[in-house]
Parts: C-alpha cells; sequence; structure tokens
C-alpha cells in the first residue's frame, strides 16, 4: 500500500474547517473514476471530518498518515 | 439515491452567529446534500450586498468571549469595544486559517447552497430586494416549511 499512485495533490496545511472539507470536495470532483487525491491538513479536526465526508460521498479513503501536526489523506474517487 | 437534504434558519447578524449557518451550509453541500438557507430577522444583515465582511461582535453580555484582560459589563459598553473586539475576532480568525464570512457566503453559492431571504422581516426592517445580493429568493414560513417537512436536517441558529 506504500506506492499509491497520485493524480492530484491538495495542499490544505494552515486551513481550518470547513475549508479542507471544501478544498476537498472541490478537488475530487475535479477528477475521474478511480483517481486518488493526496491532501494534506494541519486541522487536527479534519482526521475525523474527512473520514465522516467520505463515508457520506461514497468515495474512499486508501491511506491516512499522521506525522509532526501534518495529516496526509489518499482519497480515491469512487464515482 | 436522492441527496440528503438540511435547512438552516439563520437568525443572528452578528459574526459570531453568521459562521455556524455557513459553515454547516457549505460542508452539507460538499457532502452531496441539498441545503437551504433562510434568512430571516437579522441574519438578513448577512446578505446584504457588501455587508458580509462589516459584521460585528459585541462584548457587551457575552462573558465567554475571550479578551486580554477581562472587562466589565459596563467597559465594554463603552464606544469603540465593540470595533475592539471585533477586529480582535476577525485577527484570531485569520490567523487560524478560518474562512471569512464573505468568502464562505460565496462558497456557500458556488455549491449550489438555495439563499432564501424572508420577506416579511425585509419589509419590516425596511430591507429592499435590491438591498440583498444576487441570487437569493424572496419567500415566507411556508416556503421554508416545505423544504423543512422533505428534509433530514433542520437548524435554527
Amino acid at each position: 500500500m506504500s506506492d499509491i499512485k497520485v493524480d492530484q495533490v491538495l495542499d490544505a496545511k494552515g486551513m481550518s474547517c470547513p475549508l479542507p472539507i471544501l478544498k476537498t470536495k472541490k478537488a475530487v470532483d475535479a477528477l475521474s473514476k478511480d483517481q486518488v487525491l493526496k491532501v494534506e491538513t494541519t486541522d487536527a479536526g479534519s482526521k475525523n471530518d474527512m473520514a465522516s465526508w467520505a463515508k457520506r460521498t461514497g468515495n474512499e479513503i486508501l491511506k491516512m498518515e499522521e506525522g509532526s501536526g501534518t495529516f496526509t489523506f489518499y482519497i480515491k474517487k469512487t464515482t | 439515491m436522492a441527496n440528503k437534504k438540511m435547512t438552516i434558519i439563520a437568525s443572528k447578524g452578528s459574526l459570531d452567529m453568521a459562521y455556524p449557518p455557513l459553515i454547516l451550509a457549505t460542508t452539507g453541500a460538499a457532502m452531496d446534500m441539498d441545503v437551504t438557507i433562510f434568512f430571516t430577522f437579522f441574519g438578513l444583515d448577512i446578505i446584504k450586498k457588501g455587508n458580509a465582511d462589516s459584521l460585528k461582535i459585541s462584548p457587551l453580555g457575552n462573558p465567554a468571549l475571550p479578551m486580554p484582560v477581562p472587562i466589565p459589563s459596563l467597559v465594554a459598553a463603552l464606544p469603540g469595544m465593540e470595533a475592539v473586539a471585533t477586529g480582535m475576532m476577525k485577527t484570531m480568525f485569520k490567523k487560524h486559517g478560518v474562512a471569512t464570512i464573505g468568502q464562505l457566503l460565496a462558497l456557500a453559492q458556488e455549491s449550489g447552497v438555495k439563499l432564501i431571504a424572508c420577506q416579511m422581516t425585509m419589509d419590516v426592517m425596511g430591507v429592499k430586494q435590491s438591498d440583498i445580493i444576487d441570487g437569493v429568493e424572496f419567500a415566507g414560513a411556508a416556503a421554508w416549511m416545505d423544504i423543512a417537512a422533505e428534509s433530514q436536517v433542520n437548524l435554527f441558529i
């Protein structure tokens, strides 16, 4: 799982709720089915928010990495 | 599957109380919900032309407002204190990467959030339809009720 092919990167570091989610939605909408968006955030709430967002929109979080105040999500567009 | 629906009644026009309706509306839209905000009473101030980023917060009667030093209510009532509190709040929001009310309002419109202004309160408070930003519909309680009856989430803020 370590070599996920990333199609687009979104830097949402320094943004607070709800901007990381709004920007993620926009970026995922611009992708094609099965493409992967990498999102980086620093908002500690985004860990749960991103999971809720993915669950509700049906997109898949392939992987989430946490390290030194940064959260990295790999989101696959499913539709 | 049909989208879930949410309505929010925005009834307050202070800087702090303008945030929750717009944060929830934009987030709901980003989560594939059909969202409607019904602006009534002081909430109309949020959608008056050129006003979104001029909303203020009052330190008066708001003991939870973080101030550099604790201030008694009588001091909070002094001229200029509202501007001080508003400026401080905006600085804090900016520092933490929070969008402005104007930005959230634009994002809401961009993401298809339906905005309705309460015609009755507009009449009472002398607000003309031309005072309201473009893209807003004008209606009353029945219009909200119709949408609310089909919504999973309905909030009064």
